[in-house]
């Protein structure tokens, strides 16, 4: 295993702690590779570094150096927030906590071996693993459409390079012209995440393209929130916004990204910039480890999110199939501290409590208008069930509204802290 | 020369202070009572809560109360200069965040002038001079909620109560920043067990503290109380 270790350490301050004590360091401590450096990933990481007080020799290997956040990439479209306050990088999770930062692609995992290789052909062993690689998309479920199609048709829906570009497009929008978001089937991540995207285009065409459209095709009869947005869309963006749910052929949406068309149950619309979400399944590399189901999830059971099929292996976040809990980032952060407690259980005897676990999800709906919905649940023997929960009501004062919007801000900077350091 | 001037500019001074209504003592020790003192103590006796004691606030530095851990953002103004006085506390109490902007102090702020100025010539009263402390009990810290004794006395665990507070921390900054979320780090063991217990019983109206407190045991609440109050940055 020491085979060129420290060729691929991330940092020049891993690399010292690795050199210090090499040979000891690899045979006598346990070993927990975190696949992902993203809202589940990071923040198991930090745990188990931090926790484990340096008893566990952590190894985090995510293949970009800035990470940026899919949670307020919506508000930047928005102009609510600017691109460099939405990324985020690994320095502090590894000079601060001695976690070994391998910036690198994960594309096999030998779960006899207990070994993981990299796209750089170097391979990890572990003890345990964690796996939080987000999602992937489901090739053709939007027919017309595939990853070759990005440029023309954008998902955006994993943050960066994609986010600037739907940017860009909606700004350079003919006057007058047409926005089409085609929303993805159930689940998928952040359940409101395409209903504020929806708001916060509108909140940027209202102030530079007034007579601009925004056309949303659902393949749901309902959505995260519905009620509130779409109160929120008729107070503050009256008549721009149209929503067109499976009754109305929202569910039979094809589109060309050559022409810039969509087709709705056989009707052609020529429209200017289109997003599209496709339909969802676990992160490949979950696939590759052979422990996603046939829905493409990887189940999990809840006491500490171990893997169904591999009692070494935890999949956190947009992965895993849990039970009651949306697949989003305040999820991925809540699931990812009850694993590293599991995980530090299992490794080193250290006390395990019973699993907690939350989520809230803010949306932004127009300056200083934002909503809320929340639940706390608990762990059963057949999944993670919800207990309690709460949601934003319609017709809330506008000081309500700007303090809900406030709190998120203050959680998206907690929460950014709780994963990086 | 340079001396008169300086004597006129003095004297120009206590004009303007003079001229300025200073206040209503009575009506400001209402609106303490109501705004301030779930927090803030005042008086003889008075101790450091969730926000430093008041006594002596006026003409002192920012950030200066011994045993009180302020926001780096207040401690960096402090040094930079800032001194209580009128001028600045109307400021402050208008709208914390617009003059200290990571303040801990969680408070929307004041916006009526005339509550202000009643606030703060009740704060004078125990400030300027030492004999303007009256010998008055320390205002009650009013009990938002009838807490067994029992409950208050609970020795929290201090490691279960790091695991539980990892769930707090996705929202409440470990640092004690406040942007919108109240800083809950280097809170009194007892304040937070009367705060938790408020959510819990549905006195304070936060729907996700509610729920977050809702399902917290007595000895889950203590454990975290135990483990915020030594909490360090
Ligand atoms: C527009 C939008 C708005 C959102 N808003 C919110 C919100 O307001 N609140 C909220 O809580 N959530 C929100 N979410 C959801 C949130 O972003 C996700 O649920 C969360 O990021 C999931 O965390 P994760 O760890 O599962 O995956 P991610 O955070 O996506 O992290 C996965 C990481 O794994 C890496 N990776 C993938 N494959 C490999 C591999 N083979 N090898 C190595 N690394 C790999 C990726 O590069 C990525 O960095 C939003 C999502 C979107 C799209």
């Amino acid at each position: 295993m020491t085979l060129n270790r420290r060729k691929f350490l991330g940092t020049a301050a891993a690399t010292a702690a690795a050199l210090s004590a090499p040979m000891v360091r690899a045979q006598g401590k346990p070993r927990v590779v975190v696949i992902g450096g993203g809202a589940g990933g990071a923040t198991c990481a930090r745990y188990l570094a931090k926790d484990g007080k340096g008893a566990i020799d952590v190894t985090l290997v995510e293949p970009t150096r800035k990470y940026y956040t899919c949670f307020f990439s919506n508000l930047y479209l928005g102009g609510f927030r600017d691109f460099e306050s939405i990324g985020h990088t690994y320095g502090k999770l590894a000079a601060d906590y001695g976690i070994n930062v391998v910036h690198d692609w994960a594309v096999g995992i030998d779960r006899d071996a207990r070994t993981v290789t990299l796209a750089g052909g170097y391979t990890l062993p572990y003890d345990k693993l964690v796996l939080s690689p987000g999602i992937d998309f489901i090739e053709g479920s939007v027919p017309g459409w595939d990853i070759s199609a990005q440029n023309e048709m954008p998902h955006a829906y994993k943050a960066g390079s994609q986010t600037q570009l739907l940017k860009a497009q909606v700004e350079a929008m003919p006057e007058g012209g047409t926005f089409c978001l085609v929303a993805p089937p159930n689940p998928f991540r952040c359940p409101p995440g395409p209903y504020e995207r929806v708001s916060m285009v509108a909140h940027v065409l209202k102030a530079g393209n007034p007579t601009a459209k925004i056309l949303v095709l659902d393949p749901k009869p309902k959505f995260s929130k519905m009620a509130l947005f779409q109160e929120g869309w008729a107070n503050h963006y009256d008549g721009m916004i149209e929503w067109i749910g499976p009754d109305f052929g929202g569910d039979k949406v094809e589109v060309r990204p050559d022409t810039m068309e969509v087709v709705v149950d056989g009707e052609v619309t020529k429209v200017d910039v289109c997003n599209v979400i496709p339909a969802q399944r676990a992160g490949k590399i979950a696939a590759i480890a052979g422990i996603t189901n046939d829905k493409g999830w990887a189940p999990v059971e809840a006491f500490g999110m171990q893997s169904k099929m591999d009692e070494n292996i935890h999949v956190l976040g947009d992965s895993s199939q849990q039970g009651d809990m949306p697949k989003s980032g305040f999820s991925a952060n809540s699931q990812a501290k009850v694993a590293a407690m599991a995980i530090r259980g299992a490794l080193l005897g250290s006390k395990v409590f019973p699993a907690k676990y939350s989520n809230t999800c803010w949306s932004l709906i127009d300056t200083d208008d934002g909503i809320k919905v929340g639940a706390s649940y608990e762990a059963t023997e057949e999944k993670i069930a919800k207990v309690d929960g709460f949601i934003s009501k319609t017709g809330e004062s506008a000081d309500l509204r700007k303090a809900t919007y406030e709190e998120s801000v203050g959680w998206y900077a907690g929460i950014t802290a709780d994963m990086f350091g | 020369m340079y001396r008169i001037s300086l004597f006129v500019a003095a004297a120009c001074f206590v004009q303007a202070a003079a001229a300025r209504d200073l206040g209503d003592e009575k009506r400001g020790a209402e609106i303490f009572a109501r705004k301030c003192a779930s927090c803030h103590q005042i008086g003889a006796g008075a101790v450091n809560r969730v926000g430093p004691l008041l006594n002596g606030i006026f003409d002192r530095k920012a950030g200066q109360v011994e045993g009180f851990r302020y926001s780096k953002d207040m401690l960096r103004q402090g040094a930079d200069g800032l001194v209580w006085n009128f001028e600045n506390l109307d400021v402050y109490l208008e709208n914390p965040k617009a003059l200290i902007s990571r303040t801990r102090m969680n408070f929307r702020g004041l916006k009526d002038p005339r509550d202000r100025a009643d606030v703060i010539a009740y704060l004078r009263r125990f400030s300027a001079n030492p004999q303007d402390i009256p010998e008055a009990a320390p205002t009650a810290f009013p009990q938002e909620v009838e807490l067994d004794p029992e409950i208050l006395a609970i020795e929290g665990d201090p490691e279960y109560g790091e695991y539980l507070a990892s769930e707090c921390l996705t929202c409440h900054q470990r640092s004690g920043d406040d942007e919108g979320i109240p800083a809950i780090t280097g809170w009194p063991a007892e304040d937070f067990v009367i705060a938790m217990h408020a959510y819990k019983e549905k006195k304070r109206p936060h729907p996700v503290m509610q729920m977050m407190a809702g399902r917290l045991s007595n000895e889950e609440i203590a454990a975290l109380a135990a483990y915020f109050e030594t909490l360090e940055e």
